[in-house]
């Protein structure tokens, strides 16, 4: 009888302990947001969007230049991960089980995990260095390889959710394979994928080790994707640790941008995969 | 519907060709990044060989690259964030796939995803000027008895190991919290009602799935540990960036990835750029080992570990 009240009472302790930690894991990430908003809101106004940074000592001013750099190199990442990863990750989920699919799945799998400071090295050695200048190319270059694996994984298992009749009812009326993939399966399963693309525009917008010496920075604007660019994080970077009253104030600024940012896609995601989660089952 | 094209055979020899020469991109991606860092590491490789890593001074003005500091730096802030990480990545796993009400389920996978989806940049902001002022208060209180002891000397900075570990810790979880999770959600529930049958309590039930899902879990573990391994932003700004190998929590020192942040864009000269390549080599080559065992672990628990939400894959990328 003793014995059984011990382990019941272990069983109790423990469900506590594992209550808990949940509720230690939420307190730094509320913590988080309570600075991210309580010192952004202060700091953030319309000139933050508008204005140009202004030279050190002048208080004022903003980060139009980043936001529009980051809003580029972006893109650029996008445009280069984007056909990337989906027509690789078409391959993994048409020839799913061949030993080509299972080394593409390995190859992203790996990627996904090479630290993003590896890959600024990586782009630093194949875009910068040979043309000896920093470009907003590289570091879009450097966001599209880190997005590559995020949309061929999101897209190969998307593919793989596709009723097998849909693609059936395709080919018996006389589709090739190609026909049916692009015209009956992709679509099928494009609202997950733009879902999932969005994410990962999401998280490789937050991303500065990639671009600290691959677009490097500016202080001025600048929309030539040759030229060394502005990004927000880096800014942010730059004025966390630097050591003045208002770029710190201007830091905080971004940052609750980046949140904010961050806070929207995952929103509206999780909108998408829940209205798609219904659609499933109903 | 679909009018017939002319070859069906071409069709589908084209359409493989098409997307299989995409995929061969990716690998040649992942291959490129190994000969890269190879081909601008050589100088380096050539002129110290093993000693790079056997030395402790770091000088670049006059030409000495030792990096034991920075290797040192990164396995010690590694393991201490996962020594803090993993019992409450653990214990979320184990609240949310086996006693969570289904309602609290989502919000609290939305959380811990969230958790992982704010920028690395973020974090350092916060630690910088939130974490590190409290670990400076925290060191200040330390009594002087445990000063003595070799893990807590050094004068209250604020900056340096334990600022690190902290911030590292906190970004970690999210990520082996998720994979121990799934892991767990594929554990057969005949295993659990197994354990009830023969009389259980709950917990004695969970260390049954617990114990089926072992090497997941060690493999959810490792993959966090790869994420801290290559954690950038967060950890430069809060590691007081000190080439000095100390078992003081206090003391600032430096890792692989910081290195590379501050010093990358201000290499003067070849043979100090192909040091830190050589270093960002390294690097790549240890999460990569880390990274292949832990799916290993992960793939072994059986294809049916494999995350059968498929969105659920998406967020798996530190925002670094």
């Amino acid at each position: 009888m003793t014995r059984n009240h011990w382990r019941r009472a272990v069983s109790h302790v423990i469900i506590v302990l594992c209550g808990l930690s949940v509720v230690i894991a939420l307190i730094p990430l509320a913590l988080v947001l309570f600075y991210v908003v309580a010192q952004g809101i202060t700091s953030l106004n319309l000139s933050f969007f508008t204005e140009m940074p202004k030279p050190v000592g002048e208080v004022g001013g903003g980060m139009a230049n980043a936001i529009v750099g980051s809003i580029i190199v972006t893109l650029l990442g996008a445009m280069f991960a984007i056909p990337i990863g989906i027509m690789s990750g078409v391959y993994a989920a048409e020839y799913t089980g061949t030993r080509m699919a299972s080394a593409v799945r390995f190859a992203a799998d790996t990627l996904n995990g090479v630290p993003s400071i590896v890959i600024g090295v990586f782009i630093y050695s194949i875009a910068v260095l040979p043309v000896r200048r920093f470009s907003a190319l590289a570091g879009g270059l450097a966001l599209g390889v880190m997005m590559i694996p995020l949309i061929m994984r999101t897209t190969e298992e998307l593919l793989l959710l596709v009723p097998a009749t849909l693609r059936e009812g395709a080919l018996a009326l006389g589709a090739t394979r190609a026909r049916a993939v692009f015209t009956v399966v992709v679509p099928a399963a494009l609202p997950g994928i733009l879902t999932g693309i969005l994410l990962a525009l999401a998280r490789i917008a937050g991303e500065t080790a990639p671009l600290l010496f691959t677009a490097l920075n500016n202080r001025f604007f600048s929309t030539d994707v040759r030229q060394p660019i502005s990004t927000l994080t880096v800014q942010v970077f730059i004025y966390a640790t630097a050591p003045y009253r208002d770029w710190h104030r201007q830091a905080w600024a971004g940052a609750l941008v980046l949140v904010t940012m961050v806070l929207i896609c995952s929103l509206l995601a999780r909108v998408a995969t829940a209205r798609m989660e219904k659609l499933h089952r109903g | 519907m679909f009018s017939r094209s002319p070859n069906v055979r071409t069709d589908e020899v084209l359409f493989r060709a098409v997307t299989g020469a995409f995929a061969i991109l990716l690998i040649g991606i992942v291959a490129a990044i190994g000969l890269a860092l190879i081909s601008e590491s050589r100088l380096s490789i050539a002129q110290f060989g093993w000693s790079f890593w056997q030395t402790d001074v770091w000088d670049p003005v006059a030409g000495e690259f030792g990096a034991r500091p920075f290797i040192w730096g990164t396995l010690y802030s590694s393991v201490l964030a996962l020594l803090i990480s993993t019992p409450i990545a653990l214990g979320i796993a184990i609240f949310i796939s086996e006693l969570a009400p289904a309602s609290l389920k989502r919000p609290l996978v939305f959380l811990t995803e969230l958790l992982a989806a704010i920028p690395s940049i973020v974090y350092g902001l916060w630690g910088i000027f939130v974490l590190v002022p409290a670990v400076r208060q925290l060191q200040i209180a330390t009594p002087d008895w445990l000063r003595g002891v070799p893990l807590f000397s050094g004068p209250p900075l604020g900056v340096g190991m334990l600022s690190a570990a902290l911030i590292l810790a906190i970004m970690v979880i999210p990520f082996s919290s998720s994979v121990a999770r799934e892991v767990l959600k594929a554990v057969p529930q005949s295993q659990r009602e197994g354990a009830y049958a023969l009389g259980a309590t709950r917990w004695e039930a969970i260390r049954m799935a617990l114990f089926y899902a072992r090497t997941g879990i060690v493999g959810a573990i490792m993959l966090g540990f790869g994420r801290a391994l290559g954690e950038t932003m967060a950890v430069t700004m809060v590691i007081g960036n000190n080439p000095q190998i100390s078992a003081s929590l206090y003391a600032p020192q430096y890792t692989m990835a910081a290195v590379l942040a501050n010093e990358f864009a201000e290499a003067t000269n070849d043979l100090y750029l192909h040091a830190l390549v050589e270093i960002g080599m390294v690097l790549f080559i240890m999460t990569l080992i880390i990274n292949v065992i832990s799916r290993m672990f992960i793939w072994s628990m059986g294809r049916q570990t494999r995350p059968r939400r498929a969105l659920a894959h998406a967020p798996a990328r530190s925002a670094a």
